[in-house]
């Protein structure tokens, strides 16, 4: 296998092969893979799996959003074992499980640093998919089904944030109530529906218990649509043109298995550092004070990966303008295939679309840390400019862009049929 | 995410509100808000400093005897159980005997009245009834499970406030019941000096000076807060020495599997 690279016999996503092929095995192996196609699946959908040889380094971020999601889910299943979802029981549960239980301390801080660092792998992963144009036909599927992933996890991590039961978990808990409750017409009932009563509670808990449990497994269900529509049309690649040639492509084994082994293993060391070393970077001291109904913190603050979206909901002077606005950052992802129609691909040959992307990060960045600062003195209209331009950018900036570039394209192409005529 | 300076003193306020006699914490916390109302507190060197720190154990047993002697009598530690001390290197016979010689509650007697038992090393540190709000009009003293990670400016602001009491200077009066302190917010506080020399007898014989009981004491409710931070520090060197060998092996594969790529 490390000699020249091996070229695959069967093409992408030919699946209907399978069968006849595989019946080639004999044994036991042949048996199963007659009846259920594990091994020619293992074979054609990893072994020779046609990868873009192109790939660079952000396409490694997928695997280690993989392999965090199985960590949290063992972490997490070990950490409900030992947890009680009530307001009373919560925190010394949780208390006992950093003091007592044999490794607690380190399955807690598993959980801990690998929601902070899903979430970063997952911006990463977002803005590559918005910057190579990854949502682009005909991935649009795919693209819908990473943004779907993209709310479920922010729920499940707002979820998680709460169980602790410390001062930020409570009072988290009762701002995003306050939230739901400034929906016009429905909104106090949704409110009271969440919390189960007046203010956050024992059913408040019971509520995000079984939401966060019920949430981390549906991720794990999705994430399987994702990769099974990621195998349909094939990884996308930073060039923007398809590899369609065999020339263009390597086989998943060795190639990328080093590669992707190689990217974990960088990222396990970043986890590792902050967790072992640096747990302050995602730790929040005020959340190891236990929920005080009666003293409500003097700076109330979600966890980083939150920030930006608060700072959106911040910037709008009105309540319920800024959660629209906030959600509908989200919600304006799912029609970005739509917004987008140039053709072309990659932001590397699209000058102005790559000036738009960067600015859109720039925006996002701002965004936190306009959140953090509680969009106060200058930070309000550093939060208010970078709404309108995250706003702009995918309802403006991108269909604009695409109109140029089509027109652009079309003439290009006029003027090589009238050269060849 | 660096503790902003505008947080800390946020937070400084809301412990304000804990510390100080001035009736309802919640019309004292924002009225401070936005400013440093005491010294600067000066940085110490502790064992347990940095991201390889280890807590030098003599000290936090010594500091457990000032805990024990002084601490308790107003501050409870209910997440931390007698069978916690094992991590500061007492052995569980020790261990026994300081539990041992704690009464806890224990239902109803048969005479009708509350009972109390020996605790166990299962049991929990008992928490005394001024920190319950048993005792009207005082001052609820913070419970010291976490106050060290949760204290805002932490272990150094601890060693400072036990430090820091004196004669208050001239023209400056602490309201009733408050003592002053300069690196409390504020500049008073309601806790009494809790330490003086000789407050407490070291069994290792170390001289018990006021200074040295606040370096005990702090570097015990340090270890307290984070009881695992060693383990913590030396698991981590461990793994990273592994991830960094694993990582230089997978590394040199992968130049030598794509070499021929190009």
């Amino acid at each position: 296998m490390a000699g020249s690279p091996s070229r695959h016999e069967t093409g992408p996503g030919v699946t209907g092969e399978d069968i006849p092929q595989s019946s080639r095995t004999t044994g036991f192996t042949g048996w199963l893979d007659a009846r259920l196609p594990v091994i020619s699946a293992f074979r054609n959908e990893y072994v020779s799996f046609p990868m873009p040889r192109s790939l660079n380094a952000l396409w490694t971020v997928g695997a280690m959003l993989t392999v965090v999601l199985v960590l949290m889910l063992l972490s997490g299943l070990a950490l409900a074992m030992n947890y009680t979802p009530t307001a009373a029981g919560a925190f010394a549960s949780v208390e006992a499980i950093e003091r007592r239980l044999p490794a607690g301390w380190l399955l807690r801080s598993m959980h801990m640093t690998g929601a902070s660092l899903f979430l970063a792998a997952l911006y990463v992963h977002l803005f590559r998919g918005l910057y190579y144009g990854s949502y682009k036909a005909p991935r649009e599927v795919l693209w819908l089904v990473g943004v779907a992933l993209l709310a479920m996890v922010m729920v499940t991590a707002f979820a998680g944030y709460v169980l602790p039961w410390g001062q930020m978990s409570y009072w988290g808990a009762d701002v995003a109530g306050k939230a739901i409750g400034a929906v016009p017409g429905v909104g106090p009932f949704m409110e009271r529906l969440f919390l189960g009563g007046d203010q956050p509670g024992d059913t408040t808990l019971h509520h995000l218990f079984v939401l966060h449990f019920t949430l981390a497994f549906g991720v794990l269900g999705v994430v399987g649509i994702h990769v099974a529509a990621l195998h349909v049309a094939g990884p996308g690649n930073p060039t923007g043109v398809p590899a369609k040639v065999p020339e263009q492509t390597l086989p998943f084994h060795p190639y990328f298995t080093v590669k992707d082994g190689l990217g974990l293993v960088v990222f396990a060391i970043l986890f590792a550092g902050v967790m072992f070393f640096l747990p302050g970077l995602i730790t929040e001291p005020e959340n190891y004070r236990p929920a005080n109904p009666l003293h409500t913190p003097a700076d109330i603050e979600p966890e980083w990966y939150f920030l930006p979206f608060y700072g959106i909901l911040q910037s709008i002077p009105s309540k319920f303008g800024g959660l629209l606005a906030s959600v509908g950052a989200i919600l304006v992802l799912f029609i970005t295939p739509w917004l987008d129609t140039s053709p072309i691909r990659s932001a590397r040959n699209r000058p102005v679309y790559r000036a738009g992307m960067v600015a859109l990060v720039i925006a996002f960045i701002l965004l936190g840390f306009a959140g953090k600062h509680h969009v106060e003195g200058v930070w309000l209209y550093v939060g208010q400019i970078a709404t309108l331009y995250y706003y702009l950018h995918f309802l403006v900036l991108m269909p604009l862009v695409s109109r140029r570039e089509k027109a652009a394209l079309a003439h290009a192409s006029a003027l090589r049929t009238g050269e060849e005529a | 995410m660096k503790i902003s300076l505008f947080r800390s003193a946020a937070a400084l306020c809301l412990a304000a509100g804990l510390l100080s006699a001035t009736g309802s914490s919640e019309a004292a916390a924002p009225a401070a808000a936005g400013r440093l109302d005491h010294d600067p507190v000066p940085h110490q060197h502790w064992s347990f400093d940095g991201p390889l720190g280890n807590f030098d154990l003599a000290s936090v047993q010594r500091g457990y005897t000032v805990y024990a002697e002084i601490c308790s009598a107003c501050h409870g530690m209910q997440h931390v159980h007698f069978g916690d001390l094992t991590g500061m290197g007492l052995t569980a016979a020790q261990v026994q005997t300081i539990a041992a010689s704690h009464k806890i509650p224990d239902g109803i007697g048969s005479d009708g009245k509350p009972a109390l038992r020996a605790a166990t090393a299962d049991d929990a540190f008992p928490t005394p009834p001024v920190a319950q709000g048993l005792i009207p009009g005082a001052v609820i003293p913070p419970d010291q499970s976490r106050l060290a990670e949760v204290y805002p400016g932490g272990p150094d602001r601890i060693y400072a406030l036990l430090t820091g009491y004196g004669p208050p200077p001239a023209g400056v009066t602490p309201a009733p019941g408050l003592f002053y302190n300069r690196f409390a917010q504020g500049r008073a506080i309601a806790m009494p000096p809790p330490l003086s020399d000789d407050a407490v007898d070291y069994p290792d014989g170390t001289k018990a000076t006021t200074e040295q009981e606040a370096r005990d004491v702090t570097t015990f409710l340090a270890w307290a807060a984070q009881p695992h931070l060693a383990d913590r520090h030396r698991t981590g060197v461990r793994v990273m020495i592994y991830l960094v060998f694993l990582g230089v092996l997978l590394f040199v594969l992968k130049r030598r599997l794509w070499s021929n790529v190009h």
